[in-house]
């Protein structure tokens, strides 16, 4: 176990809307879809990334003599990188004092990361709360993700798996052994805009869910709400069609679009796609919990 | 809240805080004319004359009655105790925050009696007279502050006696304590006399008190028109008649019988965190069950009465300060911090109905004073946090959190019964104390960051060159963080030596000079001791000093201990070069010790150790010294609003402080250096051994988003639940967001009605002054996005 690693973006103490109770989320990097809304883009690539701040530079030009790629230069006393000639090395962000420059992603192998994992637990116990693994997507890291987890139901921690379900089954199959509670997103019930902006089939994440329905602990469906692309009423419609009557999912959370995930994409030099879009208000999404209400008993807003 | 309870909530709300001279007067004449009474007696005269001739105020509508001074919210000062100048009035009088108006008169009266009679008289001249010269030294630079130049030592809380037993039997214990005398075996028989003499005296006259408002009731009651005030006035008259003289017979009778007591306290002297009826729900609930049985009271008659007793706390700013008392905390509150919930005598859950009615009245009330707490066991229904985590959220910062199981085992710790120390508390900000038994004195707060930068500087200060500690050596020639210990552990001692040495005379001067014969009738066992509260008297005498900024100095230690030894990237002599200039060209060093170096309040062991090695220095080099009053020190982690004054007297810091910003408070970590979330800042927080305390403050803030679902509300009673399981002592926390305290920053006309929870006390975040402001804009908001 000692030697598999998983490839890590962050781990978060108090996390409160993964799952029940206080949990510790544990954020494996890489991810199969590129969701044009993901709140998390550094969770797509599995390659390390460089993120900036340069709103913290100090302008002391650490950075500057380090770089083995020459990517930085010094333009009107400001330190601007050259994405196309930097490696993501590291190089940069190891000497810099201020916090501007981070590579996120580091491989990390069980053991560290249960190191971690067990300093909350008496906040588990007290709270019935425990580890999730979120993304990214857990199941494209399965040997890593099963060895977490069992490494946690040996210790007696709940376990949560939030995903998107894009997997092979026999992974999905595999995992599900260790795991007490999914959080499985759906996103939008139409293959073609599925396609669109997600950039992978639909079918894969159904058959999957399909699958579960019969065969997982605890069952819950996640449900992003972004304005304009899957809050229109025959959408939700079909969503809670889906969900009618299969008695193992417990809950739909509906889960609204919001914006704070656009600074990390300039951040990271990425380009956000998505139009200016205004998060979905409290009323809006009470209606249209109430709408999958005629289908599902418990629906909540927020995770 | 009745339309009577809103009426007196709004005119309390709009008092403007005016000094009034009655009090002055009186003392002043009465230490003209009374050269030749024992101490005893004449603070005994002085409380008997006050009594007697102050204004009796009783405000239309109210259903408890009396105030401290003529009207509400009119202060008195203490002139024998420190006299303020004319030019401290006029200070008082215009300045933005925490002022007081002060009329014509009363500058007459300073101008022509007060001072002149006081001047080299006061408390304060007696003190800083008999203080050395290192002393000084040491309280200039900012090393220590001391609590009794300016207020007298209180810090204590009522227990359940007055509820049982009427002035007239304390009247029977003193004189059956002066017939025990004797004289032929003890040569003190006759100063234990004077001292019950003078007992006897107070309690007669707080007796007169209550007489002259049953008089003053019966004299509205009688031009009354309207028949229900009217029969409300005869009520009054009534219970004035029944208590203080008697034991009170229902639960009205109670709460007034308290507010007497507390009149006579806070107006014999000024002593620290007023007076406190601690653990009020539990020495009420007798009497309310009584009055719903026998149905003479409903719930909500209750609720209002006890609506009317939270109002006249309100009434009652603290007495004005001057100079670095006023800097250490400078608020109208006065600290008295009444108790819900705990442990009942016999250990069992102390939760009852009026605990949860106490609650509800917290929540309407929403006063700066009196301020609240819970007493949680694990004993304790969850339902009993769950109420309070919902008045929490509301985020105006009451009532705080105490861990009632950690508090019996601390009072334990020192050797209290086990039924004294369930029937303690907290009190004060976060204070632990056997109520109703103990003398437990703050006596000034230590600036142990101070004395780390003294330590680098070889015993000399940098801000004023003079050398005030010891010759502990070059620091540049520590060969591990272990030798940089060893220096800071002689200094600390060094300067606890010099503050208990200044402790010792002071606590003697009062226990000369001004005994306090009125709160001695109330504090076990001052009665059958024939001694004063101020000379030992109490069952207990604690004396306390509160360690300051041990986030700042363990970050420090980390820093050096991390950068100057362990990776040996930053020499000790640049460091040190580094401080003396303020990081000025050395702003990527400074980068590096703020975001590199291990950081108290991220659940690190590099640093938390080092946490802990802190404590153990401050805490072998204090607690169980002796004090002049046969008890010992011992010491609590705590500020108020001192980590600021602290902060604008200490150079730079090897954490990346710059100079003269604020320290860190309470336990809490750094301002912004808690990074991992509050689970993390509660594991470090758990690693210091609180037992070992006489109380901790740790202050987190919360976002209003992160607590606004159940679920929110439930993970906050885990927190909560998880810290106390770890052995913490105390919680308090703040619901606001960064931008709203900005916004109030920026408009303080809008939001004069926010509340913030400063430290261990909640108050008027526009009265803050802008440091502070600052300060806890600044302090890490515990998002989960």
């Amino acid at each position: 176990m000692k030697d598999i690693h998983g490839n890590i973006f962050n781990i978060m103490r108090f996390a409160v809307n993964d799952g029940p109770g206080i949990r510790t989320t544990v954020f494996l990097k890489g991810c199969p879809l590129h969701c044009a809304w993901c709140h998390n883009p550094e969770s797509i690539s599995p390659a390390p990334e460089l993120m900036l701040r340069p709103e913290r530079c100090i302008a002391c030009g650490a950075c500057l003599s380090v770089c083995p790629q020459r990517a930085i230069e010094k333009i009107d006393g400001r330190y601007v990188t050259h994405r196309r000639l930097c490696r993501e090395c590291g190089a940069c962000a190891d000497a810099c004092p201020a916090e501007v420059r981070s590579l996120i992603g580091k491989m990390m192998t069980v053991e560290e990361v249960m190191r971690e994992v067990e300093k909350d637990k008496i906040f588990y116990q007290s709270s019935g709360g425990g580890v999730t693994l979120s993304g990214g997507e857990p199941l494209m890291q399965p040997q890593f993700s099963s060895a977490l987890l069992t490494a946690c139901k040996n210790k007696k921690i709940h376990t949560a798996v939030d995903t998107s379900g894009y997997a092979p089954l026999s992974i999905v199959k595999k995992t599900n052994k260790y795991v007490d509670l999914f959080l499985f997103d759906l996103k939008i019930l139409d293959e073609e805009l599925h396609i669109k902006y997600t950039g992978f089939s639909l079918q894969p994440i159904l058959t999957n869910l399909s699958w579960l329905c019969r065969n997982a602990n605890e069952l819950v469906v996640r449900v992003p709400l972004i304005p304009g692309i899957n809050d229109a009423p025959d959408q939700i419609e079909k969503i809670g069609r889906f969900v009618a009557g299969k008695k193992s999912i417990k809950e739909i959370q509906l889960l609204p679009y919001h914006r704070s995930g656009a600074d990390k994409y300039a951040r990271l030099a990425l380009e956000y796609t998505l139009p200016n879009l205004v998060s979905p208000g409290r009323q809006k999404m009470q209606e249209i919990a109430s709408s999958l209400q005629k289908h599902i008993q418990t629906v909540s807003i927020g995770g | 809240m009745t339309e009577r309870v809103q009426k007196l909530r709004q005119q309390s709300l709009d008092a403007a805080p005016h000094l009034s001279p009655e009090r002055a007067e009186i003392v002043t004449r009465v230490y003209q004319k009374n050269d030749f009474l024992s101490a005893p007696m004449r603070r005994a005269v002085v409380f008997k004359t006050i009594m007697e001739e102050k204004a009796v105020c009783i405000n239309d509508g109210e259903l408890i009655v009396g105030e401290r001074g003529p009207a509400p919210k009119a202060t008195y000062t203490y002139p024998e105790l420190c006299c303020h100048s004319e030019q401290d009035l006029e200070i008082l009088h215009s300045r933005e925050k925490i002022s007081f108006r002060v009329d014509e008169e009363t500058r007459a009266a300073y101008r022509e009696k007060f001072i002149p009679f006081w001047r080299h008289k006061s408390m304060r001249d007696k003190i800083f007279s008999e203080m050395t010269d290192e002393w000084k030294a040491a309280y200039e630079a900012g090393v220590f502050t001391e609590f009794m130049e300016q207020r007298a030592p209180g810090h204590t809380v009522l227990d359940d006696k007055i509820y049982h037993k009427g002035m007239l039997n304390f009247i029977a214990d003193i004189d059956t304590a002066i017939e025990k005398l004797d004289y032929l075996k003890d040569a003190g028989a006759y100063r234990k006399q004077q001292q019950l003499q003078a007992m006897r005296v107070c309690a007669e006259a707080i007796i007169t008190l209550a007489q002259r408002h049953a008089d003053e009731a019966e004299k509205l009651a009688r031009s009354e028109k309207n028949s229900k005030r009217k029969a409300e006035l005869e009520m009054i008259a009534e219970n004035c008649r029944q208590v203080p003289a008697h034991a009170p017979k229902d639960f009205w009778q109670a709460l007034q019988y308290y507010w007497f007591v507390h009149l006579g306290v806070i107006t014999e002297l000024n002593p620290w965190d007023a007076f406190n009826p601690g653990r009020l729900d539990q020495h009420l609930y007798p009497f309310y069950k009584r009055g719903l049985e026998d149905r003479s009271l409903t719930r909500e008659i209750a609720r209002e009465l006890l609506q009317c007793f939270w109002i006249k706390f309100n009434n009652q700013p603290a007495p004005p300060k001057v100079g670095v008392t006023a800097a250490e905390s400078s608020t109208y509150t006065d600290f008295a911090n009444i108790n819900c919930g705990g442990l009942k005598p016999d250990g069992s859950d102390g939760v009852n109905e009026l605990s949860y009615l106490q609650l509800e009245v917290i929540d309407e009330m929403r006063l700066i004073q009196p301020s609240s707490n819970i007493q949680l066991s694990h004993k304790n229904p969850d339902a009993f946090l769950k109420k309070a985590c919902e008045i929490i959220r509301k985020g105006w910062g009451q009532p705080s959190v105490f861990n009632a199981d950690v508090i019996v085992d601390e009072l334990l710790r020192q050797g209290k019964s086990v039924v004294d120390a369930r029937n303690g508390g907290a009190s004060g900000c976060v204070e632990t104390g056997a109520f109703g038994k103990e003398s437990y004195i703050l006596t000034g707060y230590f600036n142990l960051v101070k004395i780390l930068e003294i330590t680098l500087n070889n015993g000399v200060n940098p801000l004023s060159r003079k050398k005030i500690g010891l010759d502990t050596s070059d620091p540049c020639a520590y060969k591990s963080v272990d030798d940089l210990m060893d220096a800071f552990r002689r200094q600390v001692h060094h300067f606890i030596d010099i503050k208990m040495r200044g402790n010792h005379i002071i606590e003697r001067l009062y226990a000369e000079y001004m005994p306090v014969p009125f709160l001695s009738l109330l504090i076990d066992d001052c009665i059958t001791k024939g001694k004063d509260y101020n000379d030992g008297g109490a069952r207990y005498n604690t004396d306390y000093i509160q360690g300051v900024g041990i986030g700042t100095l363990t970050d420090c230690l980390a820093a050096i201990k991390y950068f100057v030894y362990d990776q040996a990237t930053i020499p000790m002599a640049d460091l040190l070069k580094m401080l003396a200039s303020d990081f000025q060209d050395y702003e990527s060093t400074r980068q590096l010790l703020l975001n590199r170096a291990p950081k108290y309040g991220n659940d690190d062991d590099y640093a938390d150790d080092l946490m802990r090695e802190a404590f153990e220095v401050f805490y072998a080099a204090v607690d169980g010294r002796p004090n002049t009053k046969g008890g010992v020190y011992r010491i609590n982690l705590l500020p108020t609003t001192c980590h600021v004054y602290f902060g604008s007297v200490t150079g730079a810091t090897p954490d990346g402080r710059r100079a003269r910003t604020p320290l860190s408070e309470g336990i809490s970590p750094v301002q912004g250096m808690d990074r991992r979330g509050p689970t993390a800042v509660l594991k470090s927080a758990g690693k210091m051994d609180h037992v070992r305390t006489g109380g901790t403050l740790l202050n987190q803030k919360f976002t209003p988003q992160l607590l606004d679902s159940e679920k929110g509300l439930d993970s906050l009673t885990h927190l909560i639940r998880s810290y106390f399981t770890l052995g913490g002592h105390h919680i308090q926390l703040n619901v606001v967001t960064a931008d709203t305290l900005r916004r109030a920053q920026a408009n303080p006309e809008q939001y004069r009605d926010l509340i913030v929870r400063v430290a261990g006390y909640s108050d008027y975040f526009c009265d803050l002054g802008k440091t502070l402001q600052d300060e806890i804009i600044s302090r890490t908001e515990q998002h989960s996005v």
